[in-house]
């Protein structure tokens, strides 16, 4: 009893389920037909089955989970504009909801004039809003279309309005859905700023909804996985971040062969910063596990615009082979003076040592990319290069 | 009710159906006060110059056009609450507030039109020649009744909208018939003359009810009401009694379906 922080939210076995009506169900005919046959106009999708957990204040945490799997639900019923059918969900504090793009804005009224709108619909009166409107303007760097209807803004314009709005609302709580993958460079990176400065601040609870894992384990001090409306997991967003690029894995090589979850898989991620100088080292750590007693070994692939340019083999370079039904993660430290500046992808192969074939892949769909910048030493590339790597198993 | 956060919405609310209903129109907000008058203009034409509606009846003109200004309220803030909640639905799917504020933030627009266009009523009651009495201190009153009316039906309205749509056309229709069971263009007395109980019957109506009071208090002293023309006060309190009973309705029903607004429009 008595923890030392307190409790911003509290969500206990919630449920919620939609109606979703079946085609033509509201046109007079249907519903004659369907009230004669007893037939439901609707079907029932559950939605969200039985959630519980408690964010305590200064969480930043991220709600993960593919699509459909009841994030947005959730946040919605956070947010209070959902009622949950089952369950409680209990809020301290101010909380500032920023769903989908921004909170109702009117493509009829100006810029300036939504921004007042917006402002009472989080519960700020005129003069509350004067006092941040400078703030707000120059957060979203729109000083020079605040007189032009929204109608005219861009939908990038659109959303820095309204971030700009939702944070400058100073609320306790915020509520945060998809919106790191807007906004040009320059704005992001001030978004980048705020979160990092945000995640300090013991005072106010984030709940960020991603599909980032970048964001996850840059902001976020807990995490949770959300799977067709259950909490598959929680915890530490960097083990979060992991489960939840290793399920989706699985559930894309199983939903292609259809065959079962029982096939050898294979992940990929950069660890620390995505964009590294070429004086430094970037470490990639590969995550795998083969399903049956065959020897096996990883490569990893470096490639700059879809070529090859490194190939660094475990067995060969390294002489990690492995012959179990284990997880195993390899960390992979590579210098790259030897590279010029650019745009980089990563491709993990996983071989079957005996007869020398792949047996799971991630990364050629650029899921796995690192930048590299500032080059000093970089020489031009041709051909392959030698791997001057180091690598090692560390579980 | 009205707490501090929801006065500044609903304000804010009101000011931007203002800013939006005249927007991009060349006239803007005149057309508050010239669509009621360019409609008195025709009906004056068609009933009282043509068929001689009124005839024999002072400031009938008066009358008439009192009627219509109330008529166009009721209608306006029935249609426009009706639709609010819908027309409203990217804000009610992305932050919680108390639904009815845009409800009411919809009939207070209306009010407010109504509001500029009985200045041009009182005009032209000044210019006709109308006496007014101490009695009109009373009309805010009337309008009051006439405002609850409004807001049960378009609690009602929007409640039901949000589901099933058709309710738009339907009620488009009911208003066109109820526009003539009111004895708007056409005094009472000519019912009255036709057959008295006919007459006691549409006085009932709410609506009737409301439009012949104000024009006993703001036009003509003589004009039958419900309170004059019906001797029973048990039938006489029934337009106030429907009237209450759709407002607490109509505020059950709201209540009870405004938590599923967001997931049904």
């Amino acid at each position: 009893m008595g923890s030392p922080k307190n409790v911003a939210i509290s969500v206990k076995d919630l449920h919620k389920s939609f109606r979703l009506p079946k085609e033509h169900s509201n046109e007079l005919k249907r519903v004659f037909i369907n009230f004669v046959r007893g037939i439901k106009g609707y079907s029932e999708q559950k939605v969200l089955k039985g959630l519980s957990f408690d964010i305590e204040e200064g969480d930043f945490v991220g709600i993960v989970g593919r699509n459909g799997s009841g994030k947005s639900t959730l946040l919605k019923i956070l947010a209070g504009v959902y009622s949950p059918d089952k369950g409680s969900v209990k809020i301290n504090g101010s909380l500032v909801p920023f769903i989908e793009l921004g909170v109702g804005f009117n493509p009829e009224l100006t810029g300036r004039e939504n921004i007042y709108m917006n402002g009472a619909m989080l519960g700020l009166s005129n003069q509350e809003v004067d006092k941040i409107y400078d703030e707000i303007v120059d957060f979203a760097e729109l000083h020079d279309f605040m007189d032009q209807k929204l109608k005219n803004y861009s939908s990038g314009m659109q959303v820095r309005l309204a971030f700009s709005i939702a944070i400058r609302a100073e609320a306790d709580i915020l509520l945060l859905d998809e919106v790191l993958a807007v906004g040009d460079e320059a704005f992001q990176k001030k978004c980048n700023d705020y979160f990092e400065k945000i995640r300090k601040d013991k005072g106010k609870t984030v709940i960020l909804v991603t599909h980032s894992m970048e964001a996850v384990r840059q902001y976020c001090n807990k995490a949770v996985f959300i799977k067709d409306g259950q909490i598959v997991a929680s915890g530490s967003p960097d083990d979060i971040a992991d489960k939840y690029s290793l399920e989706n894995l699985r559930s894309v090589s199983c939903g292609e062969s259809g065959v079962n979850a029982g096939m050898p898989i294979i992940a990929a991620k950069i660890k620390g910063s995505l964009i590294i100088k070429n004086k430094d080292k970037v470490k990639i750590e590969v995550r795998y596990r083969n399903t049956d007693d065959r020897p096996v070994y990883i490569k990893v692939v470096i490639k700059y615009r879809d070529v090859g340019l490194l190939f660094a083999n475990a067995k060969l370079s390294h002489g990690l082979v492995t012959q179990d039904l284990k997880e195993h993660v390899v960390q992979y430290e590579l210098p790259l003076s030897t590279f010029n500046q650019g745009e980089f992808t990563v491709v993990a192969l996983l071989v079957d040592s005996e007869r020398e074939i792949n047996i799971a892949s991630f990364g050629y769909n650029k899921e796995v990319i690192f930048k590299i910048k500032d080059a000093v030493t970089g020489e031009k590339i041709g051909g392959a290069m030698k791997d001057s790597g180091k690598m090692e198993m560390i579980q | 009710m009205f707490g501090r956060q929801n006065r500044i919405l609903l304000k804010e609310l009101v000011k931007t159906d203002f800013k939006l209903r005249y927007n991009g129109s060349v006239l803007g907000m005149f057309w508050s006060v010239l669509r009621p008058l360019l409609l008195f203009a025709i009906m004056y034409v068609v009933f009282i110059h043509f068929l001689k509606f009124g005839a024999g009846i002072p400031h009938f003109a008066v009358s008439l056009l009192l009627a219509i200004t109330l008529w166009s309220f009721f209608t306006e803030a029935t249609t426009q609450g009706m639709m609010a909640i819908v027309n409203r639905g990217d804000l009610i799917r992305k932050i919680n507030f108390p639904k009815y504020i845009i409800v009411v933030s919809a009939t207070v627009s209306a009010l407010i039109n109504f509001g500029i266009s009985l200045i041009v009523v009182m005009l032209f009651a000044v210019l006709n020649g109308v006496e007014f009495h101490l009695h009109i201190l009373l009309a805010p009153l009337v309008v009051l009744e006439l405002y609850v009316l409004a807001l049960a039906l378009a609690f009602l309205l929007a409640s039901i909208y949000v589901r099933f749509r058709d309710i738009e056309h339907i009620w488009s229709v009911v208003m066109q018939g109820a526009f003539y069971a009111t004895p708007i263009i056409y005094p009472i007395t000519m019912v009255a003359a036709v057959s008295p109980v006919a007459a006691k019957v549409l006085l009932l109506n709410p609506v009737a009810q409301i439009i012949q009071d104000m024009r006993q208090l703001v036009v003509l002293d003589t004009t039958d009401t419900v309170w004059t023309y019906i001797n029973n006060p048990a039938i006489q309190i029934i337009p106030i009694v429907i009237i209450i009973v759709a407002i607490v309705l109509a505020v059950i029903v709201f209540n009870k379906n405004s938590k599923k607004f967001a997931e049904s429009i």
